[in-house]
């Protein structure tokens, strides 16, 4: 469960202000909001990649408010995905159970668990460069979710995809949600996203976050 | 003031002649011939070099082979040979290491007087080169650099000091610039697996800066190879001591033996080429396996 209370962001001139809001254990909640509105500023704060002001993040009960990005168990898949260049298909699944110190057995069986569920056995030994859209977000969803997160944070993984790739990846993000248990926000301002993933459906504008029931 | 309305300004039709434009020919034959002066002058100032080497025209007579490799056997060349290039290899090591966490901290961080601080990192390049030796100088009269200066001051120490000035100021800012086009949120994302800042930095970030700190190596050890007037002044430029390349072409100048000085050019124009085709063949191939 993400709950957020009184959250209050400042870059620059921009701030948001007393965002309130909850997603339920294991649920998918879409954040959508016209662009500019802070819905990076949002999750990022949630992330640990923006300090915030004052207010407190709370996650399945644990407050992570002070907490480093690394010690608050989220994944975080960014709208470029943010592969690293150097680095394979199968290290990047790999990558943070070695920061882990999972045992190699182990790391194996995971990264080819992910990778069958991904669909991206055959792309393993592949580096970034020169993978499709659609891969590289299935890699950088992989990595995300290898450490096994209690929360994902997906901040518009789906924008930069055609329409084929998208339904895709809207079958491959339900899948890994379901194997997973992870309780996901995902920001976008994609209609179609909200009505084909969302359980839940939030709204940030002017700097509110508002519930709004699914159509789903 | 005439006053337009919205309508009127709505009725404007374009005019009925096409629009043409002109020949980008003289665009790209003025630009061609700026940059293929400049490009040509750096070609023949060199093959001047070279032909000089084998031609005297003063006497009008070859230069035998026998005399440049003559000059380049002589021992105090030779010396000079070998402490330029350990030298210069150190210099790159230390300018490296040094380069590579102000490149980071100047790219990723602002924190207050960084202005003030980025104004500091240009002074070695900007200041006069025989001001800098002078400088160096004057700070080891000073504790506690004067403790140590029987050993540093005119010593081999103080040459790769007076290269590494210089060649760390460019190898920082070629780092910068590295950093500054590696995207952060890679880093961000190795944060939220897990990593701290220095496992980050040191699996994500530094893997991909390798081209760049390749061009700082070089850029540092051609810098270095080429200095001259700080090592003059600080190290001084004592034969079988701390007499590098540019200190020999000085040396043979003063002496009158032109060959001897247009040898050791020669071989610090080739020294320099070939270091500069490797980094470049090395950033090439890198390129290509990625």
């Amino acid at each position: 469960m993400i709950c957020v209370k009184a959250l209050t962001v400042r870059v620059g001139s921009f701030a948001l202000r007393d965002v309130s809001f909850e997603v339920p254990a294991r649920g998918y909640a879409i954040l959508m909001g016209r662009t500019g509105c802070g819905k990076t500023t949002l999750l990022e704060s949630i992330c640990g990649l923006k300090s915030i002001a004052s207010g407190i993040i709370t996650l399945d009960g644990v407050d992570v408010t002070a907490l480093k990005p690394a010690e608050r168990g989220i994944g975080y898949v960014p709208q470029d995905g943010a592969l690293f260049d150097t680095m394979t298909v199968a290290d990047h699944l790999g990558f943070a159970l070695r920061v882990r110190r999972w045992s190699r057995s182990d790391t194996t069986r995971r990264v080819a668990e992910l990778a069958e569920l991904l669909d991206i056995t055959h792309l393993l030994h592949r580096r970034p460069h020169g993978l499709s859209g659609g891969e590289r977000q299935r890699v950088a969803l992989g990595r995300a979710l290898s450490f096994r997160p209690r929360v994902l944070c997906l901040d518009e993984p789906l924008s930069a995809l055609d329409d084929a790739t998208r339904r895709q990846m809207y079958d491959i993000l339900q899948r890994a949600q379901q194997h997973e248990h992870v309780t996901t926000l995902h920001v976008t301002h994609n209609q179609e996203d909200a009505d084909r993933l969302a359980d839940t459906l939030l709204r940030l504008e002017n700097g509110v976050v508002m519930d709004i029931p699914c159509r789903c | 003031m005439t006053q337009v309305s919205p309508v009127e300004s709505a009725t404007v039709e374009a005019p009925t002649v096409p629009h043409r434009v002109g020949s980008d020919r003289p665009f790209y034959i003025c630009f061609g011939v700026i940059g293929g002066f400049y490009v040509l002058l750096i070609v023949l100032m060199l093959a001047a070099d070279a032909w000089r080497v084998v031609y005297d025209p003063n006497i009008a007579t070859w230069t035998s082979p026998h005399a440049v490799f003559a000059a380049l056997a002589a021992p105090e060349i030779q010396y000079a040979i070998w402490l330029s290039m350990i030298s210069c290899t150190l210099t790159t090591i230390f300018s490296l290491w040094v380069a590579t966490p102000i490149g980071y901290l100047m790219s990723r961080h602002e924190f207050r007087g960084k202005v003030i601080v980025d104004a500091i990192l240009d002074i070695p390049i900007v200041l006069p080169p025989l001001v800098l030796g002078l400088s160096l100088l004057i700070l080891f009269q000073f504790a506690p650099f004067r403790w140590i200066s029987d050993y540093v001051v005119y010593e081999v120490p103080s040459v790769i000091l007076a290269q590494f000035m210089v060649a760390c100021a460019f190898a920082v800012r070629t780092m910068r610039t590295t950093f500054d086009q590696i995207s952060p949120r890679q880093e961000q994302v190795a944060l939220t697996l897990g990593c701290s800042q220095s496992q980050a930095f040191f699996a994500v970030v530094l893997p991909q800066a390798r081209r760049g700190a390749m061009t700082a190596a070089t850029l540092a050890w051609a810098r270095s190879l080429g200095e001259f007037g700080p090592i003059l002044i600080f190290a001084g430029s004592t034969r079988m001591r701390t007499e590098v390349l540019p200190t020999t072409v000085f040396l043979e100048m003063q002496a009158g033996n032109l060959t001897g000085a247009l040898a050791v050019s020669l071989l610090m124009v080739v020294a320099a080429v070939i270091v500069l085709v490797l980094a470049r063949l090395f950033g090439l191939r890198k390129a290509v396996v990625r």
